[in-house]
């Protein structure tokens, strides 16, 4: 058997495969906030909690409706997405004029409230909600055991990652949207409607981490705090790969991913901390972050 | 009378006469731990009221200090006042080699450097060994002030609370109102003419860091002497989000503010005990109104009704 | 400035601090219990509401009211948080003229209860928490242990695994203190019963939420037992995860509870091996019980805990029944010393007794999770696999080091 690191080869190929499995949540999560942050300069704390609802979201429809996971999964981000444009609309939007900080603290308290209603609703310890039945089972590759469902996930999060990049790079309602962001008032003399371009990023933003939470919703017990779990994690990746860069936000996040899943192998208790000390030497050298642009 | 304006007079007596009073109403323990939150946010304000960068990691002072305060009195049994001495002592080595990388950056950035910083500082209290972990350092006794006064009883305590909440309270006043307070404002409102008009700002906003964390230590010392106990709570981020959320209800960059939020917070914290979860989302409504309906906080709102600067 | 003031007055009002002094004025008839439980986090739904239930259907049960003694209950969260736990409790017995605590569902906060009844000289009894250090080095004279602790679980799962031939183990643990100890003593029974460790994957808690790369690493170590040191929504994770990933290994739970096994859906948990000192089918007064308490919590079974707290509580009142309400009041060393002496008699644990170091001994029970064709329906969970009878459930005495026994 070939040796790395004194770890078995097989080992650490299943390690990095996991952390790449990881990283395509935090990429997605990090990915929603990068956007929000490009378009709107709101620090979205309540990504957590929204991802949250999502896989709530998920777990009500089968419950109370019977819809299963497939439709969920287009259905669950459309109606978290819109209840996320309510939120813009009725208190975000407010605070556009003002400094970042109160955006991140509006966000803070609207996560704190959602996870407290929803401890309140269903307790904490976890709902449970299966693999859809095409997805069950799991492929030998060799050097593991993969299940299914998380080579599915790791499909779907790099569709998504490359469609979000893709529209706002390469079709004209991005360009808009960039457009929009570096020069508001030019645009809207243009005609083009921004406080609406807003409210939709932000909703499509949103939809994001709710179609993260539908694809956490089987591997992961839905429960209220599976946000908070993942939230630190995700500021870190957005910080590290630039705020409101969409392609840093990607790369970062599965990059993060399997540096995380390493450190599980050789010293797991700082699996968690590893994240923060990357974020502190990249600020300290790049204070923009990896992909960031130049202030 | 200490730079206070005639407002601020009377405010700074009717406080020092609840101080008084109180504790003759009230449960002396519970007040003690407003105290304790309420000095913790003044030195909190110091760096988001007065110099203008939102530190989202005081819990790291705060912590740190609350534990070395407890292992030294119960393990070396050194004097109280000498506990609560180096709790501030560790705060302000702490915020020298935290602030010395931190305050490179500024904005957003800086609450997130800040953010990771402490959260390395958790995980080196999660793990090395004389913090005793989840169960942190437990039954810490009071132990005796300058040898002879004994602390275990409520009121003693109390007056020695006091007297540490009033002196880091003047201090962060005097602070304030000198010239260096002075440029730490200028350098809130422009820092490239501070820096234009030859004053180091980095170095001025890294004195501040420090003067900052280590009240914060101070405030963690006397906390775990209070209540015997120091834990991991202590050093956790959600407690760098209460304390931001207690000076903003109070009022950033209000003298009284952060002593203001200090009693609310604590005071819900202990009402709504018993609801559970509702602590949660009444925090989180609080955080909403304030910022959507007084971003002044309490006292910023009543000192701009009367027109005073409270 | 007025308005500041009157804010300040009008909150401290409200600040629940003040209208204790009506509570001391009729304290000498009434007894009064305070349930510190968990209301929001990880051990809500196996102790939390259900407990202060638990505390109710024991008042109701005990007939003290026919003898003219009048018990409250108060409820308190403790946010899993030392230190507001003991600032809580604080509270209670300075202000509030608490006699009693129960429960206490977390290691940390338990101990620090432990600190304050001792200092206040008050009777506490926990059922919630794991540590066994409640009855060893951190042991007085005013602090029960109820319903099971870190050692009854590691002797029962490591010993029984090991006979049945789980001879190698692999541990995902979560890297704090009551982790670690059960990790540490799983071992020491593995080990002494001829079993050995392979690994162990120490990881951040809380907030991990992927056991994946644990899991794998489990299973490269060739172990055949895969232990978890955890509890709640962790083990709940874990679980769910290696079912995922096809994991070969058996599963040996050291600390999980029925409303977890009642998240996770029998296909997930079917096969794994648990302890439990009480399980609600287990036996016709389990049964009875469990019908009397199902209007109170919801139609849920009650958990381990909870009946820990329903039995405790129950016990205490008979205590101060035989003692008087005044001299229970009075003395909470008093109080403990009293029930101690006395043999303990509930539906949930039968007939059991407590030793001079505060420990409740009861027989503990291995349990198997039934196949989803097995079950009779909701909560129909376990079927029994051993016992371990009382007097040797429980760590000897003369090895806990408790300064109360006197060798």
């Amino acid at each position: 058997m070939i040796m790395i690191f004194g770890i078995p080869g097989p080992l650490l190929f299943g390690q990095l495969l996991l952390g790449l499995i990881n990283g395509a949540f935090y990429a997605m999560l990090s990915l929603g906030l990068a956007v929000i942050f490009g378009m709107l300069n709101i620090i979205n704390f309540a990504h957590g909690a929204l991802f949250m609802m999502g896989a709530f979201c998920s777990w009500m429809l089968l419950n109370y409706l019977g819809i299963g996971y497939f439709p969920a999964l287009i259905l669950a981000p459309l109606i978290i997405g819109a209840f996320g444009i309510v939120l813009e609309k009725t208190l975000i939007s407010r605070l556009y004029k003002l400094d970042h900080l109160y955006g991140l603290l509006l966000t803070f308290g609207l996560a704190l409230v959602i996870e407290g209603l929803f401890r309140n609703a269903y307790g904490s310890s976890g709902l449970p909600y299966r693999i859809p039945q095409v997805l069950t089972g799991a492929t030998d590759l060799g050097f593991m055991f993969m299940p299914n469902y998380r080579g599915w996930v790791v499909l779907c999060a790099a569709v998504v990652c490359f469609a979000t990049w893709a529209i706002i790079e390469k079709t004209s309602l991005g360009a808009t949207l960039r457009a929009a962001t570096e020069n508001a008032p030019l645009v809207q003399a243009f005609g083009v409607n921004v406080p609406r371009l807003i409210t939709l990023t932000y909703g499509g933003g949103i939809a994001l981490a709710a179609f993260a939470g539908v694809l956490a919703a089987p591997i992961y017990s839905v429960n209220p705090n599976m946000g908070t779990n993942f939230i630190n994690t995700v500021f870190a990746v957005v910080v590290i790969g630039g705020m409101g860069s969409i392609l840093g936000s990607i790369v970062t996040g599965f990059a993060l991913g399997v540096v995380e899943g390493l450190t599980k192998v050789f010293y797991p208790q700082a699996s968690a901390t590893v994240v923060f000390v990357v974020m502190v030497i990249i600020l300290l050298t790049r204070p923009r972050g990896l992909f960031g642009k130049a202030a | 009378m200490f730079g206070f304006s005639r407002a601020q007079t009377i405010a700074f007596l009717v406080m020092v006469a609840l101080i008084v009073v109180c504790p003759f109403i009230l449960y002396p323990v519970f007040l003690m731990r407003v105290l304790c939150i309420a000095l913790f946010a003044c030195a909190f304000n110091l760096m988001i009221g007065y110099v203008g960068l939102l530190s989202f990691g005081h819990a790291a002072f705060f912590g740190m200090g609350s534990y070395v305060a407890a292992w030294t009195i119960k393990f070396w049994h050194v004097d109280a006042s000498i506990a609560i001495v180096l709790g501030g002592a560790t705060g302000a080595f702490l915020g020298l080699c935290l602030g010395y990388l931190a305050i490179r950056r500024s904005g957003i950035y800086f609450a997130m450097i800040t953010l990771a910083l402490a959260q390395m500082v958790y995980f080196f209290c999660l793990e090395a060994p004389f913090t005793g972990g989840e169960d942190g350092i437990q039954q810490v006794p009071r132990g005796k002030l300058f040898g002879f006064i004994d602390l275990s009883n409520d009121m003693t305590m109390y007056c020695l609370v006091a007297s540490v909440f009033l002196g880091g309270f003047l201090l962060i006043h005097r602070i304030i109102h000198s010239p260096f307070g002075q440029v730490l404002k200028g350098i809130r409102e422009n820092e490239p003419r501070a820096t234009s008009l030859g004053y180091r700002t980095d170095d001025y906003k890294l004195i501040a860091f420090v003067l900052s964390s280590m009240l914060a230590g101070v405030a963690g010392g006397t906390k775990a002497l209070v209540f015997g106990i120091a834990t991991l709570t202590d050093v956790h981020y959600a407690t760098s989000g209460e304390v931001v959320l207690t000076t903003l209800l109070g009022g950033l960059g209000t003298v009284f503010g952060p002593a203001m939020g200090a009693l609310v917070i604590v005071t819900m914290e202990n009402y709504l005990a018993q609801f559970g979860a509702w602590v949660t989302v009444t925090q989180g409504v609080i955080f909403i109104v304030c910022v959507l309906a007084f971003r002044r906080g309490i006292v910023g709102e009543i000192g701009g009704r009367l027109k005073i600067n409270l | 400035m007025r308005i500041s003031r009157r804010t300040l007055l009008a909150s401290a009002a409200a600040a629940g601090t003040l209208p204790v002094a009506g509570a001391r004025a009729q304290a000498q008839q009434t007894i009064r219990i305070g349930c510190l439980t968990d209301m929001s986090g990880p051990y809500k739904d196996l102790a939390g509401p259900g407990a202060i239930a638990a505390v109710h259907q024991a008042i109701e049960e005990s007939g003290i009211a026919a003898k003219g003694i009048k018990v409250d209950v108060v409820g308190a969260d403790h946010l899993n948080k030392p230190d507001i736990g003991a600032g809580i409790v604080r509270q209670w017995f300075d202000r509030d003229g608490v006699d009693l605590v129960v429960e206490v569902a977390n290691s940390g906060v338990a101990l620090a209860v432990a600190g304050v009844a001792k200092e206040k000289n008050k009777a506490y009894i926990n059922s919630g928490a794991a540590t066994s250090d409640l009855t060893s080095s951190q042991c007085n004279a005013n602090t029960i242990h109820w319903a099971y602790d870190t050692y009854m679980l590691a002797k029962s799962t490591g010993g029984a695994m090991v006979r049945s031939g789980g001879d190698s183990w692999y541990f995902i643990t979560a890297d704090y203190a009551f982790g670690k100890a059960l990790t540490r003593d799983t071992s020491d029974f593995v080990t002494s019963a001829g079993g050995k460790v392979l690994g162990n994957s120490p990881y951040p808690f809380p907030g991990t939420t992927d056991f994946s790369s644990f899991l794998i690493q489990a299973q490269a170590s060739g172990a055949k037992v895969l232990g978890l040191s955890n509890a709640g929504t962790d083990t709940i994770n874990t679980i769910k995860q290696a079912k995922e990933f096809g994991i070969k290994m058996r599963l040996a739970g050291l600390l999980l509870f029925l409303t977890d096994i009642h998240s996770l859906g029998l296909d997930v948990a079917q096969g794994i091996v648990l302890t439990d000192s009480f399980y609600w089918d287990h036996n016709d007064r389990t049964r009875a019980f469990a019908n009397r308490i199902a209007p109170k919590m919801g139609g849920a079974r009650p958990t381990m805990v909870q009946a820990g707290v329903y039995a405790s509580t129950l016990h205490y009142l008979k205590g101060v029944a035989e003692m008087g309400v005044a001299a229970a009041k009075a003395d909470g060393a008093a109080t403990i010393a009293q029930l101690k002496k006395m043999p303990t008699q509930d539906d949930c644990f039968g007939a059991g007794s407590i030793r001079p170091d505060g420990r409740k001994i009861h027989p503990s029970y291995l349990w198997e999770v039934k196949k989803p064709s097995e079950s009779k329906g909701a909560w129909d969970y376990y079927k029994p696999l051993a016992s371990t009878p009382a007097d040797q459930a429980f760590r000897p005495m003369d090895q806990g080091a408790c300064p109360l026994v006197k060798s």
